[in-house]
């Protein structure tokens, strides 16, 4: 991992990304360690991200590294037509490692191509976000003690989430059940399906909330986005069926755990936060501990 | 040989003729290929009659035998291409094209909000599928069908 950008969750093998959930619990126990002194990390929000990149960058700052860039490319030389390749060729003169969130799709790999340090993708586009897939799997690994033979529930809009997709790529590894439920809509498309099928893993598809839930060890909820709806009559269909409740919970294991990437709207219901199922909060400091195992690893100093 | 057809593109004594392209795709072939900078002759016919095509363009390069690999590139625009290897005004090699399991330039991907359409840069795809054809940009993992296909 030491110098490589990491640029998709495919840019990691099975034992690459037990390694870094296994730096990451070291970090959870111990996370104050100077590990990164003198050393500078560029963070470059190329659209604003404020939840990724306090996340980094509290991450960087808790290994006792700095941090240079921008958190929003108003306040850089993007606005004076500067390209992509310019930006990253010269940020790459100033720090030992990029961390990058951009809008268009395929701008990190672009990135990691022309920089001489490694590139970290927080984001681009609709595409890839691998540093959240692994925080998820360091969320999933620390509630249920292991990653292997889990039932894992999909919630919301399955289609065009990018952290759905990517997780379900990283725990196929690992002989899942998968349920998904979503609208048709919204369905998981059929490449991630054939995927599963080519691997022999189970699935099950649904369309209702209620009661399809109780067997899974994690539900992973997203937000059904009205923007993503051809017909809004369609939208106001199923808006209301993808809220979960604290009353759907009672019949759920008692060991199973609430994931969500944030920012919610309304499918998660308040009166679900105070839950002990409900585990939404406690995966984002999971973030900062999986950012502080990837910075290092790829830093070489872990 | 009264009954011999009438050339409409005059013969070359060495190099490489390409016919029965589409029409409306010489000029990405001559593209493609790199014509437009070479110091050879180049004669080119454009909305021949075909039986096939309807109308066709055929390129005659003088000298310049062109490598499989560079010849390939055309098969997006001109699937049906057949080249005659010319060496003394005999034909001595018959030649098709395929198309390559993977592309770099020719190609944009439909996807507008991949980086390749935003940065002069230099697209790169697999080919998931050769006829149709189907494109999976490396940059934004989007695939680019032959209904959306259009050359650069």
């Amino acid at each position: 991992m030491k110098n490589r950008s990491l640029v998709s969750i495919t840019d990691y093998n099975k034992d690459e990304m037990l390694q870094i959930l296994e730096l990451a619990s070291e970090f959870e126990k111990n996370p104050h360690q100077n590990l990164l002194h003198g050393r500078v990390i560029a963070t470059l929000f190329f659209e604003p991200s404020t939840r990724t990149r306090l996340s980094f960058e509290s991450a960087v700052n808790r290994l006792g590294g700095n941090i240079i860039g921008f958190s929003d490319s108003s306040s850089s030389s993007v606005t004076k037509g500067e390209t992509l390749k310019d930006t990253i060729l010269m940020v790459s003169n100033y720090s030992d490692l990029i961390v990058m969130r951009h809008p268009l799709e395929g701008s990190a790999k672009y990135a990691s191509e022309v920089s001489s340090v490694p590139i970290i993708n927080a984001g681009d586009g609709a595409h890839q976000h691998p540093t959240q897939t692994l925080l998820d799997m360091y969320s999933i690994l620390k509630t249920q003690g292991r990653l292997d033979n889990l039932k894992i529930c999909m919630v919301g809009d399955l289609k065009y989430g990018r952290t759905v997709h990517s997780l379900l790529i990283a725990m196929a590894q690992f002989n899942p059940v998968f349920i998904f439920i979503a609208p048709d809509e919204l369905k998981m498309p059929d490449e991630y399906k054939s995927l599963l099928d080519k691997k022999g893993i189970e699935y099950h598809e649904y369309k209702e909330l209620a009661d399809n839930m109780n067997q899974a060890d994690i539900v992973y909820m997203t937000r059904v986005q009205k923007e993503r709806f051809s017909d809004p009559l369609e939208y106001e269909k199923v808006k209301n069926v993808y809220i979960l409740r604290n009353h759907m919970l009672a019949d759920t294991k008692p060991t199973m755990k609430i994931l969500h990437p944030l920012p919610r709207v309304n499918e998660i219901n308040y009166d679900v936060d105070t839950n002990p199922k409900a585990y939404y909060f406690s995966q984002a400091l999971n973030g900062v501990f999986t950012r502080m195992a990837i910075i290092s690893k790829i830093l070489g100093v872990k | 040989m009264e009954d011999k057809k009438e050339l409409k593109v005059s013969a070359i004594k060495n190099g490489t003729v390409i016919d029965h392209i589409p029409s409306q795709n010489l000029f990405s072939v001559i593209n493609i290929l790199g014509l437009n900078h070479i110091k050879q002759q180049v004669t080119f016919g454009f909305n021949l009659e075909s039986k096939k095509l309807g109308k066709k363009a055929i390129i005659k390069v003088a000298d310049i035998f062109f490598k499989d690999a560079d010849l390939n590139k055309i098969s997006l625009v001109a699937p049906d291409a057949k080249l005659n290897i010319i060496k003394d005004y005999s034909v001595v090699e018959k030649k098709v094209v395929s198309v390559p399991d993977e592309i770099s330039g020719i190609a944009k991907c439909m996807n507008p909000k991949c980086i390749t359409n935003h940065e002069q840069m230099t697209t790169s795809f697999d080919v998931v599928h050769k006829s149709p054809v189907a494109l999976k940009c490396r940059y934004c993992d989007k695939i680019t069908d032959q209904e959306h296909l259009e050359i650069i």
